[in-house]
């Protein structure tokens, strides 16, 4: 067939086909206003139909937010219930050390070198509130991980607080018990994160018996917006006046474990925090007897130091404290004739902390700390006597987490006098708290 | 006798302590959040909106905290624009109540509520949280400018941290217009 002949014939029936539908899709008025009544009717039934919905919407709303507030009532009970459980807590820290460490002076008294690992320091917190205004605290330390029967180890264990606190009002609490002494940096703050070098520095090792705690009555708070103040009566030291370490502030220390009654000391502290990033402290102590009342001796004693803590936003820290015993005398008992009579010390130590790349391996931070100290020299009498050390460390830590540091450290010792050690090596080591 | 001195002078401190008890006052409470209210909105703050901690939001909100959330809405007073958070958070071992004034996109106000710590107060003072005013958050989520913290008061200053960051979270979140229902 032909196209055109084709085509016509197409059109020709779709022509045919249309009449009848068009005749079909043209209603007559009736028709229309029955299907206008039909229409009418289903968007009246529509109507209600979503009246309902917006009914039965807002009513699922309303059912909602009660569920909500419901599961968010019962999650504040449970952790109100929590809560009142937890009120007691618990935490801790710890540090594993390694020294390598060569004795400069292998010449006087024997070779005294240092190569050891030790787990030094494993310490749970343990803590109860026994409501908003009244608590508990105490931290129990086991020291060189292993604490034998027949006294052949290095180890033991140790109350090293354990005190109520009174909240007084907003500014002023209360506490007594067994507390560490607010003196220096580290004695109070001692959590090995919070500072730098493996082992704790020299000047708050000998000259602050770092870790110093007493039993006694404190008073603590704030005077003025970034000034806090610590005032404290305890018990105080019973240094030897013979043997192998007289008047060493270190070797009094009776640790509150059936110490003999005493006379009093009383420590104050002033620390002001009101610039962010930096503490600047002063403490004083005095004591009536220095080496205890179980003896006739009576020799006075005050405890003068001082100290700053700045950290930076930029990641520079500088730390810096100076402490002094001025030490009295008794008759024939006196501490000069060893040079004991001033035993001083201080440092300085300069940082720098800044962010690793990433999100993972956390901050690294370098330091340098320069100190000098009064010690003894560890010879016999009658060559016993207290001499100047030095010491220089550089070294860092690495922190992969706030809570965790990783530590390297070198240092080089000295003195200028005849000492028994001086030690030069390197330090590792780690320490966490939670 | 020198233990009576020892003695003695125990039981003045105790004397004193308990003159002192008796004298004092509830702990803690520096400004109630209604109060907080009323001096960010001059005494007419609006009815709080409840922002729904739908999946994505709660993981960033968790990512900011470190910890789950016990809750399905966040509270919030405002427009959208200017918002009032008052948001809790545990420093140490108790919850520190926060007041943070939100403005487009940055922190206006930072005020600590209640504190119910045993240490670290000195972050409820302005010298502190002054550091707050006019941050806001870069692309990782974190505020903008480093804090400095203070000695002593560590765990606290990071709480407080914590929440500011989350106020600023929580606030661009509702002026993109996440759901939320009055």
């Amino acid at each position: 067939m032909r196209p055109i002949a084709a085509t016509l014939l197409c059109l020709s029936l779709l022509l045919t086909a249309s009449v009848p539908v068009r005749a079909a899709v043209t209603p007559s008025l009736e028709e229309m206003w029955q299907l206008v009544q039909a229409q009418q009717k289903t968007i009246a039934e529509l109507q209600t139909r979503l009246a309902r919905a917006e009914g039965q919407v807002q009513e699922t709303v309303s059912q909602v937010e009660a569920t909500a507030d419901a599961v968010e009532q019962v999650a504040a009970t449970s952790t109100s219930v929590a809560t009142a459980k937890n009120r007691t807590s618990v935490g801790g820290y710890g540090e594993l050390h390694y020294n390598n460490l060569d004795d400069d002076r292998d010449g006087v008294g024997g070779d005294d070198s240092l190569s050891r690992a030790d787990l030094h320091r494993f310490i749970i917190y343990l803590g109860h509130e026994f409501n908003d205004r009244l608590r508990f605290f105490s931290e129990l330390e086991v020291e060189h991980a292993l604490v034998a029967g027949d006294g052949s180890s290095a180890g033991e264990v140790e109350m090293e607080q354990a005190w109520l606190e009174l909240d007084l009002n907003n500014n002023h609490h209360l506490r007594a018990g067994l507390d560490v002494l607010p003196v220096g940096i580290i004695n109070v703050t001692h959590e090995p994160n919070t500072f730098y070098g493996v082992e704790r520095n020299k000047v708050e090792s000998e000259i602050i018996p770092t870790t110093w705690w007493e039993a006694g009555l404190a008073l603590r708070g704030e005077i003025a917006p970034g000034w806090s103040y610590d005032a404290v009566l305890h018990s105080g030291l019973t240094a030897p006046t013979a043997g192998d370490d007289p008047y060493r502030p270190r070797s009094g220390r009776l640790k509150v474990s059936e110490a003999d009654d005493q006379d009093a000391a009383f420590t104050g502290r002033v620390r002001y925090t009101g610039i962010p990033g930096l503490e600047v402290g002063a403490s004083g102590q005095y004591q009536r007897d220095y080496t205890g009342t179980a003896d006739d001796i009576d020799i006075d004693a005050t405890l003068f130091e001082a100290h700053a803590d700045w950290k930076h936003r930029s990641g520079f820290g500088l730390r810096a404290l100076y402490a002094r015993w001025d030490l009295g005398e008794d008759g024939a008992v006196d501490p000069g004739a060893v040079n004991a009579n001033n035993l001083a010390g201080w440092y300085v130590e300069p940082a720098w902390r800044f962010r690793l790349p990433g999100d993972v391996l956390g901050e690294i931070g370098v330091f340098a700390r320069y100190s000098e100290w009064d010690e003894r020299n560890r010879l016999p009498a009658p060559d016993f006597r207290y001499e100047e050390f030095e010491q220089f460390m550089v070294g860092l830590n690495w922190w992969p987490h706030p809570d965790v540091a990783f530590k390297l450290d070198v240092q080089w010792e000295n003195a200028d006098r005849s000492v028994d050690q001086t030690l030069d090596g390197i330090n590792l080591g780690f320490g966490y708290r939670f | 006798m020198r233990i009576h001195r020892w003695r003695a002078g125990l039981c003045c401190a105790a004397l004193l302590t308990l003159g002192a008890v008796s004298l004092a006052g509830a702990t803690g409470v520096y400004q109630t959040p209604e109060a907080f209210l009323a001096e960010v909105f001059n005494g007419a703050a609006p009815a709080p909106q409840a922002l729904w901690l739908l999946p994505e939001l709660r993981a960033q909100a968790e990512q900011i905290l470190g910890h789950p959330l016990d809750r399905l809405r966040v509270r919030y007073w405002g427009n959208s624009d200017r918002n009032v958070w008052i948001l809790d958070e545990i420093g140490r071992d108790q919850p520190i109540t926060v007041g943070i004034v939100t403005s487009g996109g940055r922190i206006e106000q930072l005020r600590v509520l209640i504190f119910r710590e045993s240490r670290g107060w000195e972050v409820r003072h302005p010298f502190f949280t002054d550091q707050f005013r006019d941050l806001s958050l870069n692309e990782r989520q974190e505020l903008e400018e480093p804090i400095d913290g203070i000695s002593g008061a560590t765990l606290s200053v990071a709480a407080l941290t914590r929440l500011a960051r989350l106020a600023l979270m929580l606030h661009g979140a509702a002026a993109r217009g996440q759901p939320v229902s009055r």
